[in-house]
């Protein structure tokens, strides 16, 4: 295996109980070789325990007891698995409306989104709302999986209608890049083997999908960003005067020489250079973690921003975003919270909430102010001091940020910067 | 193919990175759990590129079974020495001498779940907000929802069901006094990606993991090493095998696995056929199903 070339493809899942995710998953990692002996062995146990016939591949996502015990998949868990083209991390989410927060999680790190369709049922509420959480998170690739095909014949006709239902609603989305599949992941046809009841249908299988989805044009490489983390200051011989400035790259790219503006100050300096433990960098972008030394002895901490001089963020103090509400306990008007941005924290408010959206018919509510758990609303807020933001749509790490309530200390809340 | 891209253990590496930076940056005091396993030792690595030029910011703590094998120790104290790092021991033998807590009895007694208490204690007399550790999500399936940045309560305890969110790349590390964080940097790594780095960038490791001649005996379907803790069943027999381990924890409970395996490249070929999980040799999460979550909750690594 070519290990140096192989890229890491994140994506997600949404589904609930019936529509066979889990068994998808399953087939997926049983099929690529990524489960192993003993867990087949377990889940064989469990199967026969539960009087399934053969083995029940649904068993190999379960997780924590509860979950076990009440046949659910509560939480997001992630699940890993490795083809000689790439390497995959799968973000497995609840599907349902109450745990719209679990797949807004799960959704906000994913290269790409597989939406499930039961071929017998169509695009029902929950299609419907998987595929704008997908698209208010700005995943860059949906696959829409139209799964249980032997249940409906392999029929064509019936694949191509839920195609037309789709493609009538999802035209009100923002979605980069969509693909269809018919499949059935109980029996494995177009999942990582082409199926041998299909013939009309023409495209790569899934597995061949995912490891050849063009995800490296999804970056940004325009923006330059780096957060700065934390100082480095050794002190030490050969580095007495170090300063170097550690963080990760959020989008563009860097390089010694660049013309560099330090936010919120403005002061301004060049790039002296960008160290590693393995030696300088002539390059760095997204999402590589490095230390930036400057030429100039500036006052730099964390929670500042180095950006290039021609190309700035906005320092806002107002501003609107799409929330999604976590917690239990509602959003309270005028309330103080901690907001985290980038490496920044500062105390922020909610000025307005503008309207809320009904996730499964994409209705707006201007009348209902109250947010509770996954809602999912426009709002405003304002900032005690201004932030260096971009819009989420063109960053997704300068555009986001969460909201933490400082009597718990709980993440309450996520939003997109619009 | 655009040159714009990290391969994908270039991105894990970066990931490991911006994690531990921020576990620096949110937390007073700050640990790494140091097993002398594999994981520690490639965690241990990633600060060391973390933090370049500085030196590592955080003590190494160690929870001492008691039951080591001997050459883990010899690896913890040249690493100290050689990165210049404090160590922090929390002894399971002290815990017991004071009564905190009692050796396990009958015949698969392990100290295994005696090192709870041991390490919350060194957590809570150390004033530790963060300990940082090698935990994996492929590792097991309790594991598989763990965050990056994982809080326990002032009792030490993990609550599965009301974690805190984790968007995008950030990390909420507040907390109150007396509750402490864990933070699982290679969170998103596979046992094959450990092994892959360790051998891209030539980590130094104990030489228990590469195949060696060693006397064992055949125990829960493994080879369990010789050693002055080890109680002899009846028929069972002492033999020497060439053997490699592919974790390490307390010397009674780990199993070797027959191996040819003794070079780097020659455990990567062989990880990459294996077919059991890497814990499939640890009794201690054989006891039931859910063991490694029950033992998480309360407190576990």
């Amino acid at each position: 295996m070519e290990i140096d070339k192989n890229q890491l493809l994140r994506f997600t899942t949404a589904g609930s109980v019936d529509d066979g995710k889990s068994t998808l998953i399953g087939r997926l990692l049983y099929d690529s070789k990524a489960i192993f002996e003993d867990q087949l062995e377990a889940v064989e146990n469990t199967s026969r325990k539960k009087g399934h016939q053969g083995v029940d591949l649904a068993l190999f996502t379960d997780g924590l007891r509860d979950e076990r015990e009440q046949g659910i998949t509560i939480d997001v868990a992630y699940r890993y698995f490795t083809t000689p083209k790439r390497k995959f991390i799968i973000a497995d989410t609840p599907g349902h409306i109450q745990y719209t927060r679990n797949m807004v999680t799960g959704a906000s790190t994913a290269n790409a989104a597989l939406i499930l369709i039961d071929a017998r049922h169509g695009v029902i509420e929950q299609t419907k709302r998987h595929a704008f959480i997908a698209s208010l998170l700005q995943i860059p690739h949906i696959i829409v999986c139209i799964n249980k095909m032997d249940l409906v014949d392999y029929s064509e006709e019936i694949y191509e209608n839920i195609i037309h239902q789709f493609e009538g609603f999802s035209s009100k989305l923002y979605v980069k890049d969509i693909q269809f599949l018919p499949i059935s992941a109980l029996d494995g046809d177009n999942v990582v083997n082409r199926s041998k009841n299909m013939d009309w249908y023409q495209g790569a299988p899934l597995l061949h999908t995912l490891e050849t989805m063009h995800i490296s044009s999804d970056l940004n490489k325009i923006d330059a960003r780096f957060p700065v983390q934390t100082v480095l200051r050794p002190q030490s011989e050969g580095f007495i005067d170090y300063r170097g400035y550690a963080g990760r790259v959020a989008s563009g790219i860097f390089r010694p020489g660049d013309a560099v503006v330090i936010l919120p100050s403005g002061f301004t300096s060049k790039i002296k250079s960008i160290d590693t433990m393995d030696g300088p960098l002539e390059e760095v972008f997204a999402p590589m973690s490095v230390a930036i030394t400057l030429e100039d002895d500036i006052d730099i901490s964390r929670g500042d921003m180095i950006v290039k001089e021609n190309n700035q963020p906005k320092a806002l103090q107002e501003f609107d975003a799409m929330l999604c509400w976590f917690n239990n306990a509602p959003a309270r008007p005028r309330a103080k919270y901690t907001i985290v941005h980038t490496s920044n924290q500062q105390k922020a408010m909610i000025t307005d909430v503008v309207y809320k959206i009904d996730i499964n018919t994409y209705s707006r509510e201007e009348e209902d102010k109250e947010l509770n758990m996954n809602d999912i609303a426009r709002i405003s807020i304002r900032t005690t001091r201004p932030l260096m933001v971009d819009e989420y749509r063109d960053n997704r790490i300068t555009g986001s940020f969460v909201l933490i309530d400082d009597a718990t200390h709980e993440t309450v809340a996520a939003g997109m910067i619009v | 193919m655009s040159k714009y891209y990290l391969n994908y253990l270039d991105e894990l590496e970066s990931e490991a990175i911006y994690i531990l930076r921020e576990v620096w940056a949110q937390f007073q005091n700050p640990v790494i759990l140091f097993s002398g396993g594999k994981d520690s030792i490639l965690v241990t690595h990633l600060a060391k590129k973390a933090f370049y030029p500085s030196k590592i910011p955080f003590p190494l703590l160690h929870i001492d079974t008691g039951h080591n094998f001997p050459e883990t120790i010899q690896f913890r104290d040249a690493l100290i020495k050689e990165l210049d790092l404090r160590l922090i021991v929390g002894s399971v033998q002290k815990s017991i001498d004071t009564g905190r807590v009692s050796e396990e009895k009958g015949k698969n007694a392990t100290r295994n779940a005696l090192q709870i208490t041991t390490l919350l204690d060194a957590i809570e007399s150390n004033k530790i907000d963060c300990a940082i550790g090698g935990g994996r999500r492929d590792e097991e399936k309790a594991r598989a929802k763990e965050r990056f940045f994982s809080h326990r309560d002032d009792f030490g305890q993990w609550d599965p069901k009301n974690q805190r969110p984790e968007l995008w790349n950030l990390l909420n590390g507040n907390h109150f006094d007396g509750e402490h964080f864990r933070a699982f940097p290679i969170s998103n790594w596979t046992e094959m990606d450990v092994w892959n780095y360790i051998k891209r960038e030539d980590i130094k490791i104990p030489s228990l993991y590469l195949a060696h001649q060693r006397e064992v005996v055949w125990r829960s379907n493994s080879w369990i090493p010789v050693s002055e803790h080890l109680k002899l069943e009846e028929n069972e027999k002492i033999q020497t095998k060439k053997i490699r381990f592919r974790t390490l924890g307390d010397i009674t409970i780990t199993g070797g696995i027959e191996s040819e395996a003794d070079t780097l490249e020659k455990i990567v070929a062989e990880v990459a056929a294996m077919k059991q999980t890497e814990r499939g040799n640890r009794s201690d999460d054989k006891r039931s199903e859910t063991a490694m979550e029950d033992r998480k909750r309360l407190g576990y690594f």
